[in-house]
């Protein structure tokens, strides 16, 4: 019975799942040959790339009710952190790059 | 017809993802790549904030959202654009420890409506899909708040130990304590899940509390010198929990970013290991014996000799190839330009002279290639740590310049030692070896550092910038 509700799961989720394993193997072969150099700079923009989180927030504000204060109150948070983490970490980057651009 | 152009909008986002971190991770398309990445998240979050619909719901709090996005622009090209060069890495970790509130933060709202929801709608949910709908959405929910949550608070510690504001702390047996506080988390979350207790706040908050705790825990004893791994693999966490956002809203675009970065970010966290010639274990838990034992194994000291200015100018100017090792003090005295006009004006003397980058010099992988890049030093004068160890032996002059670890020969000889098996700089293979420091104070893992007492080795005391001023002078007044 269990290994029923876990195969129903897995074929109701099916387009998920292939997604979670091809970008698992796409995000180590992206990367593979990065030189030492630039492990900082890419560090960063992955770390900018993953605030895609704030997708999540904004969702989480829009769809909560005027008058539930907590959920405004943490969703508005929310926000802004996952906008901070985005902005800021592609201006970092691209801060870092800069001084790579000048020597090439 | 919206909520199709919005799913094609995410598909150009996702597409943008990958070919950004691609370009990333080549020299020349680098900055441009960063640019493919920026673009791609710009259509995703104005995609999702006017086309974003759920059962022909458009989006309201209009502005709630848009003054948040307002405000966090603000503070993060602020903090972008001001933090220095040589406080990078604490930044990226503090904004990586945003991100991961954020998911966490999703979670606590996600669960929150759970709770508050009409009775009727959580019937009808386990109608629909069985307990087992209900019990996957908690499933998510838990695991955005864990990793996130971890990823949070292990970020802040992070940040507070780069910018030296936080000591490493460990007590015996704090591995063990650490697992067991694992095991207490999941525990719950597995009693949640399957029993759906009466009172599942409790159970909730109390998660959300041990995994802050644990976070704290978990990057506590692990040694400054290593926190660039440390934030490489908290970044890889704060993916998986935007792909934990992912599957609770059925959206593709966070889902692809979130695990490509998570894999991409644990691939990047064992390449900064192998950098350092040690194991992700060897980092996460190599730290906890290590600090005890060490005290009792550095007993090195005695005598070392200093060097005078002049001496050191035409030491350098009669030489015929010099080497220049960099380390994070060099970048804190802001001594970069200083330090290339050094070079050009031994240069213009005939003296060839060249800089060795050891993998990790500065605060993180490729940073000290950043500082130096910063003041116009020509790239094809950086030599990496294995071409500088071939070419020591036929060196006259060895000038370090506020690194320290890099080139402790305890590293080679000292099992004892929290740096031992990192490959170091062999600058004693050169004939003299000139070490300007501000004083003997240890440098950033806290250790002695050997070479100080060695023959070859002169010590030039005093500010790195105020000291290559002074050395430029003399070497033109000779």
């Amino acid at each position: 019975m269990h290994m029923q509700t876990v195969l129903n799961w897995i074929e109701s989720n099916q387009s998920i799942i292939y997604i979670v394993i091809l970008m698992i193997f796409v995000g180590i072969e992206v990367i593979g040959r990065v030189p030492a150099v630039l492990h900082t700079p890419l560090m960063s923009g992955a770390n900018a790339i993953h605030g895609v989180v704030i997708i999540g927030a904004i969702i989480v504000m829009g769809q909560a009710q005027p008058d539930n204060y907590l959920a405004l109150a943490l969703g508005f948070l929310a926000v802004v952190l996952g906008t901070i983490n985005v902005v800021g970490g592609f201006v970092v980057t691209d801060r870092m790059l800069e001084m790579f651009k000048k020597k090439k | 017809m919206y909520s199709s152009l919005l799913t094609f909008f995410y598909l150009i986002a996702s597409v943008t993802f990958i070919v950004g971190l691609k370009m990333l991770s080549h020299p020349a398309s680098a900055r441009k790549g960063n640019m493919v990445a920026a673009i791609g998240m710009a259509i995703a979050v104005l995609g999702t904030i006017f086309l974003y619909e759920k059962e022909g719901e458009p989006l309201g709090n209009y502005g709630w959202i848009f003054s948040g996005i307002l405000l966090g622009t603000i503070l993060g090209t602020l903090s972008a654009k001001r933090v220095k060069m040589t406080a990078m890495p604490e930044m990226v970790s503090l904004f990586n420890g945003m991100g991961g509130a954020c998911a966490a933060l999703i979670s606590l709202v996600e669960f929150d409506h759970l709770l508050h929801a009409d009775p009727i709608n959580i019937l009808a949910m386990a109608m629909n899909g069985g307990v087992a709908a209900l019990q996957g959405f908690l499933l998510i929910v838990l695991l955005g708040l864990i990793i996130g949550s971890i990823s949070f608070a292990g970020s802040v510690i992070a940040w507070g130990k780069l910018n030296g504001s936080m000591k490493d702390f460990s007590f015996p047996g704090q591995h063990i304590f650490n697992l067991l506080l694992m095991a207490i988390i999941l525990g719950l979350a597995g009693y949640l899940i399957l029993a759906l207790p009466a009172n599942p706040a409790y159970y909730f908050y109390a998660i959300f509390a041990l995994s802050i705790l644990y976070g704290l825990f978990f990057v506590f004893p692990i040694g400054g010198a290593d926190m660039p791994v440390v934030i490489s693999l908290l970044n890889s966490f704060t993916g998986v929990a935007a792909a934990c956002g992912g599957f609770l809203y059925d959206n593709k675009v966070m889902l692809t970013g979130g695990i490509l970065v998570g894999a991409a970010g644990t691939l990047l966290t064992i390449l900064m290991c192998k950098a350092m010639n040690r194991s992700l274990a060897n980092v996460l838990i190599g730290s906890f014996g290590a600090s005890a034992k060490s005290t009792g194994a550095t007993q090195t000291g005695g005598s070392y000799k200093e060097i005078s200015l002049s001496d050191t100018a035409v030491l350098m100017s009669y030489a015929n190839k010099v080497y220049i090792v960099p380390g994070y003090g060099l970048a804190v005295a802001q001594a970069q330009h200083i330090c290339h006009e050094l070079e050009k004006l031994l240069e213009s003397k005939g003296v060839e002279v060249n800089y060795a980058i050891h993998p990790v010099a500065g605060r993180m992988p490729g940073h000290m290639n950043v500082l130096l890049a910063e003041a116009d030093v020509p790239y094809d004068k950086l030599r990496e740590m294995e071409q500088a160890n071939e070419e020591f032996g036929t060196t006259d002059v060895v000038l370090i310049l506020g690194a320290n670890d890099v080139v402790n020969p305890a590293a080679k000889t000292d099992p004892a030692s929290p740096i031992y098996g990192m490959p170091i700089l062999d600058v004693e293979l050169a004939k003299h070896v000139i070490v300007n420091k501000r004083s003997m104070k240890p440098g950033y893992a806290g250790i002695e550092n050997e070479l100080f007492f060695r023959p070859k080795t002169s010590m030039l005391f005093g500010d790195a910038k105020k000291v290559l001023q002074d050395l430029v002078a003399e070497i033109k007044s000779l």
